[in-house]
Parts: C-alpha cells; structure tokens; sequence
C-alpha cells in the first residue's frame, strides 16, 4: 500500500532519518495501519463538513500590551549551542 | 519567414507590510529594530514546549484597516493555518498564515499617474507572522561563505499582512508607482511605516510575458525580496528582458524563485536543493475563527478618512494643481493638511508652488517640516498674497520668508521694517524714469528707434535708483508710455 | 499506607492532626521508594519549602499543602520536563503550565513528575523512552497509558492525586487498569498553556484520584479560561463536590457498540454487573447505538498523527533538547529527530505528514475530519434521548508487558472505547466497577460537553454503591 519511496519522501518531509531497515519497518506497519482505516474510504462523506475545532469559540484576541520578556541568559539557556547572543544553526549549504 | 510577436509582460506584486503593533502577532514581545539579538523574546515566539499562540487584537484591526483602503471584503469569517516547513529561522517549523479563508479578498487599488489611472485588482490580505533573523557571525558576508550563523528571534513573530495583487501591472515603472503609492496609503493610515530599508516593507513580484493580445498567461517566476523601488523596478525590468530573450530565442522560461542581485543587476536561481515544497497546510487547531463584528468593520471604515489617491484627485480637479504637485504634497497627511490650509486662503498653485520651492530649501538645514515651523499657514499665504498683489518683489518674497521662518511675525510688518514694499506711485516712479530718460538721450533715442532691449537697460537703472523697491512691471509699462 | 484521600488529607491539616510538611514528606520518601517506576523526577528540596511556607502561613490555601504529582507532559519551571523523550533529555522550562500554576496558587504542592508514552503516543507506558512502569495490581503488566506514571503512583499510594492529559484516552484508560477514578474534561475546561501538545484538538488535562470527590475537587482548582490559551472556555459554573447516592430519574445510555465486540468476558461481566448497580439506584437504563463511533479509531489515527507531525516539528536541537552532530542543516535535523524521537512518535510523525501531504489529504486527513462530523452528531443524536452515556472504557484489563508493543494497531484499539468522546470533546470520567480475574475494570461515564457536575454526580453515586476496594494487593 506504501512503497519504500513514498516512506522516503515522508521521511524527509518530516526529517527524519531512518535507517534501511527502518525504512523497511516503517513501510510495513505504515501500511498495515493504514489497511485498518481505509474503510473510511468507502463512506459517502460528500455533503459532511470538516471538524476541526469541537468548541465554538470565535473572536479570542490578546490586547497589544507588552508582557515580560525571557532574558537573553533565559532565553539561550536550554540552547545546545549559542554564539554571540544567538542561538547556533548548523552550516547550511 | 519569422515574424517578431510583439510580446508584453505581466507583473503580479505580493507585498509584505509589517503591522504598526506595539507586540508581535502571536504574543505579547515588544517589536524592535535594532536591538542586541534575542533581547524581545518569551516561550511562545521561542516555541517552547507547550506553548500556545495569542491572536493580537491590533493587528486584526490594522488588518482590517488595510484591507478597507484596498477596496476589500472584509470575510466574515477568517481562519488562521499552519504553513509546515523546517528553517532555523522558523521555531515551531511552522508559520502561522491565512490560507484559504483570509481576512480580505477581491479589492482593487487606483494608481494614479500623470495620464491617468491604472487600476490594480487586488487578490487577497491576509495575516501571518514573520520569520526570525539570521545572523552571519564570519565576515564572509554571503550564506555560502559563512562560517557560524545564529539566530536572533526578536524580529521572529512580527506581525505582517500580505497583500497578493492580480497580474494587471503591464511595466516595472508601473510596478514600482503601484508600490510608492500603496506605501503612501499604508503609511497615511497607521498600517505600517513602510520602511523598505528596514524591511518593514517587502515586495515579491511575479513576472511572465505573453503575445500581445493574449489573454493566457505565460510561465510565471517569482522575484524575492526586493527591498527598493529602484531594485524593483530594475530587478523587474531585468526580468522582462531575459524573459523576452528566452521566448524570442525559442526557449521555454523554467517556473523558478530569483534573487536579483542589484550590484551586479544579475538574476539568480534560489532553487532548493531539497524536493519540491509541500507545506502541508492544515487549519491551526491552537487559534479560534476571526469572525469581526460588521458594526466593527464599520467604525473602522469611518475612521478611514480621505484616502491619499481621494485627496490627490481632488486637488488636481478642485485646484488645478498638477500631478506631481500633488504627488510630492500628498506625501505625508501633515503636509497634506498644510497645503490645504494654505490652499484655502490663496491661490492653490501659488501654495504649492511655494511650499515645494522657497519654504523646503529654507527648512532644509533645519530639517523642520513645514507644519511644525514658525511659518504657519496663515502667514505663509499672507506672504504669498503680498507678492500676488505685487506688494513686494520676489525676492523681497524671500527676505520676508526667512524672517517668518526665523520669528514668525506678521510678513506685512516685516515688509513695513524692512522698506521692502514696492514703489507702486506712478507719479514718483514717472518722475525717476523722466530723469534717466533725459540724462541717456543716446539710449532714449534707440529705444524710441525700436531698440526693444533696451528697455531692460532702463528698468536696471530705476532698480538702482530705487534700491529694488519699484515695482519692475509698473516701471517698464511707465518706460513704454514715454518713448513709444 | 497513608489511607486518607486528599478530601481527609486537608481536612486533617486543618484540623491540626497532620501538616503539610508531614504528608509531603511521606509522599517524597514513596516517590523514592518506587518499585513501579511511576516517577521521572523529583523536586523534593522545593516541595519541602512549599509545605512548610504553606503550614506557616496565617491563612491556609484550599488545598491546604497536600502533594501531587504531575505528569511529564505539563512544563514545570526549572523542574526537567521531558514528555517522556530523548529529545527533551535533561530540558528545564522557563515556565510553568496554568494548570500546575493554578494548582500551586491552590496550595498543591508538586513532588515529581510522572513517567508517561513518549509524547503521550502509546497505550502502556511502554514508549516512555526512560522506563518502564508497572500496574501495582500486577507488576507484570502495564498501567496503560499514556498516563501510565499517574495512574500507577495513585493506585500505589505515592501521593492521593495526580495530573495527566487526555488525548483518546489516556487520561481514562491507565485508571481503569489501575484501578483509579481518571477524568477527562470537556475539551477547553482547562487550559493548555504549558501541555507539551500532541493532538492539539483533542489534548485535555485532567485529574487523576482514588475517588471521584476528590476528581472533583482537583479538577475545580484548574478549570477556567486562560489569556494564553485561546480555545480555553469560558467556565461559568463551578465544579461541585458531588454527593448524590441515588441515580433517580438519570437516563442513562448503554453504547451498544462498546458491549459487543472485542470486549473481554471479565469486562463485559463487570460493566454489565454495573448497569445493573446504576438501574438499582434508580436510573433509567436505555441501550443507545453511535453508528460512527466504529470509524473513530480510523479517524484518530489520522486526525491526532497529522496534529502531531506538525506539534513536534518544533523539536530541532536548536533551542532546547538534544542535538546530533551534522555537517549540514539538512543533516542537523534529519539526525537530531531521526535519533532523538522513538519508533512510536517516528511512526506517528511518519503517519501524520503522509496524512497531510500533497495528493494523498483529501482521502486521509480531511476524511477524517468529516468523521469526525459524523460522530459528533451520533453524540448530538444520543443525548437528545439520554442524560449520559455508558460503556467499559477499556476493552480490556491490563495486559502484560511487551504483549502488544510488536503490533502498533493491536496497540491502538486499546482506545477504541475512549476516542469517540475525545473526538467529540466531550467530558468522561472511568471509575473502577470490579475485578475481572484479579485485575480491575474500569467503567465510563460520559455526558454532553459542560456536562462536568452531573457526570460527577452520577459517578459518585455508583462509586459509593459499587464500594471498590482500591488497594492493590502489595500496596502498602
């Protein structure tokens, strides 16, 4: 039902990396999940709308007022790497 | 045989504004410019763990402003999405944007120009927050060169409205007078400051050609980020060209992203190396519908005001004024309403005229804007109404003016003081030409001969006699009436 | 064996035979003592100042200093919050969640914080990518999950009440197979600021105690509208200590669905064994069919995984949490999430991007949300004939360990008795009914959305008239 290159192109639409036999894993099960919810397939959904929120909720806007503020140490203290007050970003090619 | 198809290009704009907001569109961090890295930061716009965005009420307003000034509907309903895709610049790998239910839709914009109107449809305003920035640490410049980045989240989050136009603009000239103009209203109404340096402002443009005459459109390329006028237009006109060499050399134009690169006026490629983008949108489960009030929508309508392309027209019908007249007066809503004021106590083009010419370069070293200077309305259009009257001179005009910039007293008592007012007696004036007449028989002779030129040699001399306070045109029209 | 619930905890503080200090004490040496494995961490040292400040203070706050402990999914200031990952190994929040916020301004004192699935992905614990926890009524078998360190600590007596977050169950499902009264609220009752999100449209935190008084009075304390928090609700009607002991006049639902298949004979024994409890105290028993509710596995694995895939982009080693060693930025993400996140959330994550991507959302993601329609008005439909609704909340009791981790979907139907509320965002509360060949059964009660009061209610009544033992065998 999914093949090794679709497992690929997921897998770096949500980079990650897997392994060869990851990748094999994941195409099985993937698919073995899928078979058991692709009776979804055969309802007539034509005229259903979507849900996406279950609250009906409308409108909820902060006001433009500052808050406080993280200072920069709190700011950079979880970071892996920092430098110059910035948080470290890998080479990018 | 070949025969050359004339083809014409077709230019879409995406403009990016960045919202007048005390905070950021998702939480309550203060905007800055210019600040040391990541010193406006908190949870959310770090994307921490857990945490949830907060729709800013002001920015929904502005929003709604701007949509209004571009002829929009305001949706009655307006949800927010999530735009998936991984960059250090974006925290939660995704950005929160309008998708397929923005705030405005289906406007139109009036570029005025000195022939006319161009009318720009406009596609769609939507909300979204912006990235962070970037910082190369190396001198390197450039990504590829650059040793270390790091990323600085105060600008991450700044709220911006994205105004998407249809492709009507047919010139990168009209390209960039659709942007000076839309600047002009979005700055007058408080949206934005508009400052392209800063990148307050941003525009993307869409450029393909096609076969005059055709309604299809060409493959289109998408041109980022050009932060001036000037680059756009050049950027554009770039384009257009390449474009229109590709197709006459019977080439197909490849759908890509440039970068147009201003120093060396080269377009380049910003292919991703990575597989084609897929964002997959889906409705942002942490927000709530924008679903404004039409008694809302309304107020703020009303307090829209006159729109810069509204004040513009009327000038130039109701005053006469010309196009770039009121191009260059319109420029900010202060200087609008001086120019009116002056306007409505004199002759609208002498206001102008004035305005543009003598009181800027006397403000210039100051750099006070008129409508803050001593010379106010009232006293610049008296000023401009003793010269009218041809109660002073020109020049004397000047003196007067730097006197009201410097005291702002009355021009007429300054006139007084200073002896500036013109010797307007006919009598007086007649006896000092009947003198130099009499004691330059030679000239006087010539001139009765038909010697025309000479009459300037007789208005110099009563000049002279008169220290400049004769009246030039009354004592050239005296001189005619005694040699003719 | 500390025996009082929280209600008798504060209750003997106030009355001077017992102090914060005392019981938070005894709560941090069982937390360490912990042959279960529910705890992650511990915050002793600062526990320890709270009750004392609290026990010196002129006026005590309602919750009078009593300990708790919070599941791993909520940020804790300066407490490591790992939702159960690699990713987040050794990560100290700069904040606090409101929940836990509110809680602590109530006079809760935290001691710990409680193993969990890996970003609450998983039905047994087992995907906590720390340790394993095991079921105090059987240690070779799993709590459930994902709350599967909250449900535990509570049925082993480490503290009389914790925190956990629902997503199909996960809140409902460890209390039934620990033995433990679990709740999940309306969706909005109480704000997420602070709950690491894993299905945002269906996250809800909610309370986890020996008694359904005390689910009441632990969930009163962190209802309510929050500025950071904007689908929280406006919560206008105060929760109320139950106290009702008959059922009288309360229609009640069974969801025929949830009685026939895949449900264990111990099961079905006890849930119908309850029925009958609940008609002798008077309600009103009415059989009622959710028709869609057999396309809500289908949908919630569809619906949750795409939520996921995008909730957990945000872990990229940049900020906070693990990080690999990459030549590039394409390999600094692909590595960091590729090693830092488990098989489960990999597959989740994996699930949900194909769920959303281009060419194949209209026939996954947004199907599903039309399910999802579809069973929101079986709900509609049903409580238009009944008051609430009954049905076991699991299938099954507690199975062992290792038993269904080679078989992800084995895994999901764990829940196939608690996703339609959640996709429905309704209230429903698991209470334990009995033991099914020594492990318990959990019984669920579910209502309208706001339905909170007369859920609470009905459950307390049958609680007091089923009279469940609640102490595991080994528990002391």
């Amino acid at each position: 039902m999914i093949d090794r290159d679709t497992v690929r192109h997921v897998a770096r639409l949500s980079r990650l990396r897997l392994s060869d036999e990851e990748q094999e894993t994941m195409r099985e099960e993937l698919s073995g999940i899928l078979e058991h919810i692709e009776h979804i397939q055969s309802l007539d959904l034509d005229d259903v709308p979507i849900t996406t929120h279950v609250v009906e909720v409308e409108n909820v806007l902060g006001e433009d007022v500052p808050h406080e503020e993280l200072s920069v140490e709190e700011a950079l203290r979880e970071a892996p790497e920092v430098a110059g007050g910035g948080f470290s970003v890998p080479r990018m090619g | 045989m070949s025969t050359a198809v004339a083809l014409e290009p077709v230019i879409g704009i995406e403009i990016h504004v960045q919202l007048a907001t005390r905070t950021k569109m998702f939480c309550r961090c203060s905007l800055s410019f210019g600040d040391p890295p990541n010193t406006h930061t908190c949870p959310v716009c770090l994307a921490h763990p857990g945490v949830l965005p907060v729709v800013n009420a002001e920015a929904i307003r502005l929003g709604i402003v701007a949509a209004l000034a571009l002829g929009c509907e305001i949706a009655p309903r307006s949800v927010f999405h999530r735009k998936n895709y991984f960059y250090p610049d974006l925290p939660k790998a995704y950005q929160i944007t309008q998708f397929d239910e923005p705030l405005g839709v289906g406007g139109h914009f009036s570029v005025l120009q000195p022939d006319g109107e161009l009318d720009v449809g406009i596609t769609r305003v939507h909300l979204e927050e912006d990235a962070a920035k970037l910082l190369h640490l190396s001198s390197g410049g450039r990504r590829a060169g650059a040793e270390q980045s790091v990323v600085d989240f105060n600008r991450g989050g700044t709220p911006l409205a994205e105004i998407v136009t249809e492709p009507d603009l047919r010139s990168a000239s009209d390209a960039a007078e659709f942007l000076r103009q839309l600047q002009q209203t979005m700055r007058q109404l408080g949206v934005s400051d508009c400052n392209m340096e800063e990148g307050s402002m941003r525009a993307d443009a869409n450029v393909s050609v096609r076969p005059v005459g055709s309604t299809e459109l060409g493959t289109k390329t998408e041109l980022k980020n050009m932060n001036s006028f000037r680059f756009l237009e050049r950027g554009v006109e770039a384009e257009i060209a390449r474009q229109v060499a590709l197709v006459e050399a019977g080439e197909r134009i490849a759908q890509e992203t440039l970068h147009f690169d201003p120093s060396t006026g080269e377009l380049h490629s910003l292919r991703s190396k990575e597989e084609a983008h897929d964002y997959r949108y889906l409705p942002e489960p942490d927000l709530v519908p924008v679903v404004p009030a039409r008694e809302w929508v309304e107020e703020i309508r009303s307090t829209l005001g006159e729109l810069p392309v509204d004040r513009r027209r009327r000038w130039m019908a109701d005053f006469g004024i010309s196009f770039e007249d009121a191009e260059v007066l319109s420029e900010t809503v202060e200087l609008g309403a001086y120019f009116e004021d002056v306007a409505s106590r004199v002759d609208p083009k002498s206001a102008a005229n004035w305005i543009r010419g003598e009181l800027r370069s006397q403000l210039k070293d100051s750099g006070t804007p008129p409508w803050e200077s001593r010379a106010t309305p009232e006293r610049l259009a008296e000023l401009i109404q003793l010269v009218g009257d041809g109660q002073i001179g020109s020049s004397a005009g000047q003196e007067v003016l730097a006197e009201v910039v410097a005291s702002g007293r009355p021009p007429a008592q300054i006139v007084d003081e200073k002896g500036l007012r013109q010797i307007q007696d006919s009598d007086a004036l007649g006896a000092i030409v009947y003198e130099l007449l009499a004691a330059n028989p030679k000239e006087a002779e010539q001139l009765k001969a038909g010697k025309h030129k000479l009459i300037g040699f007789f208005v110099g001399q009563v000049m002279k006699e008169t220290k400049g306070s004769a009246d030039p045109k009354k004592v050239q029209e005296l001189i005619r009436e005694r040699t003719s | 064996m500390e025996s009082r619930t929280a209600e008798e905890s504060i209750a003997a503080i106030l009355a001077g035979e017992t102090s914060s200090a005392e019981l938070v004490e005894d709560a941090i040496r069982r937390s360490e003592d912990d042959p279960w494995g529910a705890f992650l961490a511990r915050d002793g040292e600062r526990a320890r100042a709270r009750a004392k400040e609290i026990d010196a203070a002129a006026e005590r706050p309602p919750l009078a200093g009593v300990p708790i402990a919070i599941k791993d999914v909520l940020s804790t200031r300066d407490l490591e919050t790992t939702a159960g990952s690699q990713i987040l190994k050794g990560f100290r929040p700069v904040y606090t969640a409101t929940c836990v916020e509110r809680l602590e301004q109530a006079g809760a004192v935290v001691v710990g914080k409680t193993n969990m699935d890996e970003f609450a992905m998983g039905s047994s614990t087992e995907n906590s990518s720390y340790q394993l926890t095991k079921n105090p009524w059987d240690l070779g078998t799993v709590p459930g999950g994902s709350s599967g360190g909250s449900a535990a600590t509570v049925a082993a007596r480490q503290v009389p009440w914790s925190l956990g977050s629902d997503t199909g169950g996960s809140i409902r499902q460890p209390a039934a197979l620990c033995g433990v009264v679990g709740m999940k609220p309306t969706y909005g009752a109480v704000s997420r600021y602070g709950l690491i999100a894993f299905a945002s449209s269906l996250d809800q935190v909610g309370p986890f105690a020996r008694t359904v008084r005390d689910s009441a009075l632990l969930l009163s304390h962190i209802v309510g509208q929050d500025p950071r928090d904007s689908t929280s609700l406006d919560w206008w009607k105060p929760i109320e200590m139950p106290t009702a002991e008959r059922l009288d006049g309360v229609k009640i639902g069974v969801i025929q669905e949830m009685l026939d298949n895949g449900i264990e004979p111990g099961v079905k024994a006890a849930t119908e064994a309850a029925i009958a409890t609940a008609e002798g105290l008077g309600a009103e028993i009415t059989e009622v069919s959710l028709p869609s509710s057999r396309h809500g596995i289908a949908a919630y694995y569809l619906i949750a995984p795409a939520e996921a895939s995008t909730n957990l982009s945000r872990f990229d080693g940049m900020r906070y949490g693990a990080r690999a060693e990459a030549e590039d930025l394409l390999e600094h993400f692909e590595r960091t999430r590729g090693e830092g996140f488990g098989p489960e959330v990999k597959r989740r994550i994996m699930l949900g991007t194909f769920a959303l991507a281009s060419g194949y959302y209209d026939a996954y993601y947004a199907r599903a949300q039309k399910v999802r329609t579809l069973i929101v008005r079986d709900f509609v439909a049903a409580f238009e004939n009944v008051d609430l609704l009954l049905s076991p909340t699991s299938p099954t009791t507690a199975f062992k360990i290792g038993e269904r981790v080679d078989d992800p979907y084995a895994m999901y139907t764990s829940d196939v008795c608690t996703i339609p509320m959640s996709l429905a965002g309704l209230p429903a509360i698991s209470i334990p009914c009995g033991l099914a060949d020594g492990l318990p059964v959990g019984l669920q009660l579910s209502g309208p959305a706001f339905s909170e009061n007369d859920l609470f209610s009905a459950a307390h009544a049958l609680e007091q008239a089923i009279a469940f033992d609640a102490t595991p065998a080994g528990v002391a």
